[in-house]
């Protein structure tokens, strides 16, 4: 263990052949939730100057040991050792926040924890003065607070309330919260799932700076690339246990994945495929209102085809999906599914017309959680005859049809009864997707289809896409993680404030040139391939 | 008609608006205290009827005016650990519980006073609060002799509006308990209390309340009787959303109500034999819909205002 800790401190040059001293040690952590093993004897340890990945699929325990770290659970065994002011390791008491705090580790959660009716300095400072004082934080606070930022790399506006700043700047504050704080172990829980690619290399670039400063940051994450970007050394937990400690120098990619997994996992390959006849035609379209507005949106989909969107969320995709779903008419311009306007005057004739659809929320929009396996399968055909006769529902034919559902597309439920709100949020997309591929679709809109979802179902989604292509589908993917557009679409159009660029083939694309036309910059394409 | 706008220039109209006003300021107040920290307590309308009805009652059994506000703010806040502990602590529906509070309180009191005085039929008096009268203020041009003829109560809700305001605004304790209504999860990430935070607010909130109710049997009237809240504590919740929970626009907005009240009451003898009064009745509470019409088409609810929090669950 200490061998393999050391390592990485080789690994750079600024720290000499001094061994870092170590910040955090977590020792024989184990919790159990019911029976549910969460972490089994999950040692861990980082250094001052250390950048550490801790991948893992969902389910692995990464949430439940940063918990366990923060104070927000108590170990069932185990301890975490922090080191104070003198470099001595000492005991944490569990199940305590306030001393993880005090002991200066600050956790970023992936659910940024704002007040948005406070400002951002408000927010920073908040909890860290006697309550009874008049004032809100020490004269000095602010000059300590921009300084930090300037340092940081971690400009903000400090006087907005958070409710009005985006996704970017709110997590910069969350960071700020904790430095202010003298957080000297910092926590990031898939800090990136919110960001642009540019957003990411400002983060990645403020965890480098962080560590130069002497703190240790633990990086969680389920995204490969990110992780070899940004990281030293990685810890894999699969099932609650510790399968990898070492450094990511000479570990690859598709190995990272295998311990991940514990099996090998392999990406569907899009083949290359004639597209058919237009399915989906938009023309000169604008609808929505705000922030959700597009404007003089022209584009073709033809069947057999992927189309991807990419953007950063708020830039029209949710208008894009509406008009597909029959939620939203267009105001001007005319959108046609196979020639016709009707076919997506409304949620149910777009559904007659044979438009699947997989939102973007499942939680909100995709599945009713009170509701069990077979009534959400059933939701769209309430009035088809596999689901009901004369007004009564056939329960045993729809449970009969979960079932097949259930094993077509390896849904991890107990059996068709039960309420789908008690499902992760990978059975759940797939309780959507059985739903949103029933009765073969002409026309498949999949919003972030692998949002929040490991590797396993990930790949799982992407198959059933690639599918539903081969079977002469179209396919209008929205999402915003770039490979995976760029792996499944066959053209590629990108959204910046309600108007599209492109659509262009996505062979001649890549992630940064995609990353600056999303931020609006359409010179990040030469000229050329404009016009192709 | 310029009789009926004549009566704005009158000093009498301005010190009855004042008075209206007292109670419903107390009210809102304490109101949007608890819905600054997310809790709404609809509990209100019967910790009006038991302020009024406890403070009254221990004045009437010897007890000084002063000690009676205190007893009533007491009760208050008895009833307000009654609402936190339901809403906060077994994160119950706050609707439902403020309701049950309300039903509880006010028949409660009504059981009380029936039990203390079974046999009178006319309601015992009690010597109130006087008008200040400080001989400074009456030669204080323009509002001065307005406010000269206000009871202490009145100065004591203004001067809690004004602390208010300060705390909710400037103090790491208005900051905690405006992060706590929006967001509980911001509030534990920094290692406070989500629950000391509303437990204190709904508390102080309701003894406001009951302070509220108080005025009436103290300051405005000297007896307690049934139906004499009168739905006040239905309108401070209404006032709360007119003022955005801003402690300066209870001011404005009780006052409003306050002045159209009094406005009304005047009309009734200026053309009481022609209209209606029960019409005349109606003037404030459509004139109250309509500015919250206005008011609250804009109305920014704190984000997490009546919704339950469980630590742990997101």
């Amino acid at each position: 263990m200490t061998a393999e800790a050391e390592r990485p401190a080789a690994r750079q040059a600024a720290g000499g052949a001094r061994a870092r001293p170590p910040l955090l040690r977590l020792r024989g952590i184990s919790k159990r939730f019911g029976e549910v093993v969460a972490n089994e004897a999950v040692d861990l340890e980082l250094a001052a100057g250390e950048i550490l990945a801790l991948l893992g699929e969902n389910g692995a325990g990464k949430t439940t040991l940063t918990s366990i770290l923060f104070g927000h659970y108590a170990a069932d065994a185990g301890e975490v050792l922090v080191a104070d002011q003198e470099g001595r390791l000492v005991a944490l008491p569990p199940g305590r926040p306030e001393a993880a705090l005090e002991a200066g580790i600050g956790m970023v959660h992936q659910h940024f924890t704002l007040a948005h009716n406070l400002t951002g300095f408000e927010n920073i400072v908040l909890g860290t003065e006697a309550w009874w004082r008049p004032r809100p934080a020490p004269p000095g606070a602010r000059r300590r607070i921009e300084e930090l930022a300037r340092r940081m790399g971690l400009e903000v506006e400090l006087d907005r309330p958070v409710g009005q700043l985006g996704v970017g700047a709110r997590q910069r504050i969350e960071i700020l919260k904790a430095l202010y704080r003298e957080a000297r172990v910092l926590v990031l829980d898939e800090p990136t799932a919110v960001l642009t690619p540019q957003e990411a290399e400002g983060l990645f670039a403020t965890v480098r700076a962080l560590a130069a400063d002497g703190r240790g940051v633990i990086f969680i994450s389920h995204k490969l690339a990110e992780v070899e970007a940004v990281a030293e050394r990685v810890v894999v937990l699969r099932q609650g246990r510790k399968v990898a400690d070492r450094p990511l120098a000479g570990t690859s990619r598709s190995e990272l994945a295998r311990l991940m997994v514990g099996r090998e996992v392999r990406e569907p390959i899009r083949r290359p495929r004639p597209p058919g006849e237009v399915v989906l035609a938009l023309d000169g379209v604008g609808a929505g209102s705000g922030r959700d507005r597009i404007e003089d949106v022209t584009l073709e989909l033809r069947a057999g085809e992927i189309l991807g969107i990419a953007g950063v969320s708020g830039n029209g995709q949710a208008a894009l999906a509406a008009l597909v779903a029959g939620l939203l008419r267009p105001e001007r311009g005319r959108v046609e599914l196979l020639g016709s306007t009707a076919a997506l005057s409304s949620p149910a004739a777009a559904v007659r017309a044979g438009v699947g659809r997989i939102p973007e929320d499942r939680e909100r929009d995709g599945v009713v959680g009170e509701l069990d396996l077979a009534e959400n399968l059933a939701l769209e055909r309430l009035a088809a005859p596999e689901t009901s006769r004369l007004g009564f529902l056939r329960r045993k034919a729809m449970r009969a049809r979960a079932r097949r559902a259930i094993e077509a597309f390896g849904i991890r439920a107990p059996g068709p009864d039960v309420p789908v709100r008690l499902l992760s949020g990978g059975n759940m997309q797939k309780v959507v997707l059985a739903r949103a591929l029933d009765g073969a679709p002409r026309l498949l809109l999949a919003d972030q289809p692998t949002r929040g979802l490991d590797v396993a179902a990930t790949a799982f989604v992407h198959e059933r896409l690639l599918e539903a292509r081969e079977r002469g589908a179209a396919v209008l993917l929205i999402s915003e993680d770039l490979d995976e557009l760029l792996g499944l679409s066959d053209r590629i159009a990108v959204v910046h404030r309600g108007r599209l660029a492109g659509p262009f083939p996505s062979e001649r694309l890549d992630v940064p040139t995609i990353g600056l036309l999303m931020a609006g910059h359409e010179g990040g394409l030469p000229a050329a391939e404009v016009a192709a | 008609m310029s009789e009926a706008l004549e009566i704005l220039f009158q000093a009498s109209f301005w010190v009855a608006a004042i008075r209206i006003a007292t109670p419903l300021l107390l009210g809102t107040l304490g109101a949007l205290l608890g819905e600054r920290a997310g809790v709404l307590n609809l509990g209100i309308e019967g910790i009006f009827v038991a302020g009024a009805m406890t403070g009254w009652l221990a004045v009437y059994l010897g007890a000084s005016l002063w000690s009676g506000v205190a007893v009533a703010a007491a009760t208050g806040a008895v009833f307000g650990l009654l609402h936190a502990f339901l809403t906060v602590t077994l994160a119950l529906s706050q609707h439902v519980a403020g309701l049950g509070i309300t039903l509880l309180a006010t028949a409660g009191s009504h059981f009380a006073y029936r039990v203390a005085f079974p046999t009178l039929t006319q309601p015992p008096r009690i010597e109130p609060f006087a008008p200040v009268g400080w001989a400074w203020l009456e030669s204080t041009p323009l509002l001065g002799p307005v406010l000269a003829q206000q009871t202490p109560l009145t100065f004591l809700a203004i001067g809690a509006a004004l602390l208010l305001a300060f705390v909710l605004a400037r103090t790491p304790l208005g900051l905690a308990i405006r992060a706590v209504g929006d967001d509980p999860a911001a509030v534990e990430a920094q290692g406070l209390s989500v629950a000391a935070l509303r437990y204190g607010a709904v508390v102080v909130g309701s003894a406001l309340m009951a302070v509220g109710g108080a005025f009436l049997t103290m300051s405005a009237f000297n007896a307690f009787f049934f139906g004499m809240v009168c739905g006040r504590g239905w309108i401070c919740v209404a006032l709360t959303v007119f003022a955005s929970w801003r402690p300066l626009k209870a001011v404005a907005g009780a006052l409003l109500f306050g002045a159209f009240d009094a406005w009304q009451l005047r009309l009734q003898t200026l053309a009481g034999g022609v209209v209606p009064s029960q019409l005349f009745l109606m003037v404030p509470y459509l004139l109250s819909i309509a500015a919250l019409l206005l008011a609250a088409r804009r109305a920014d609810y704190p984000r997490a205002l009546m919704k339950p929090w469980r630590r742990g669950e997101r």
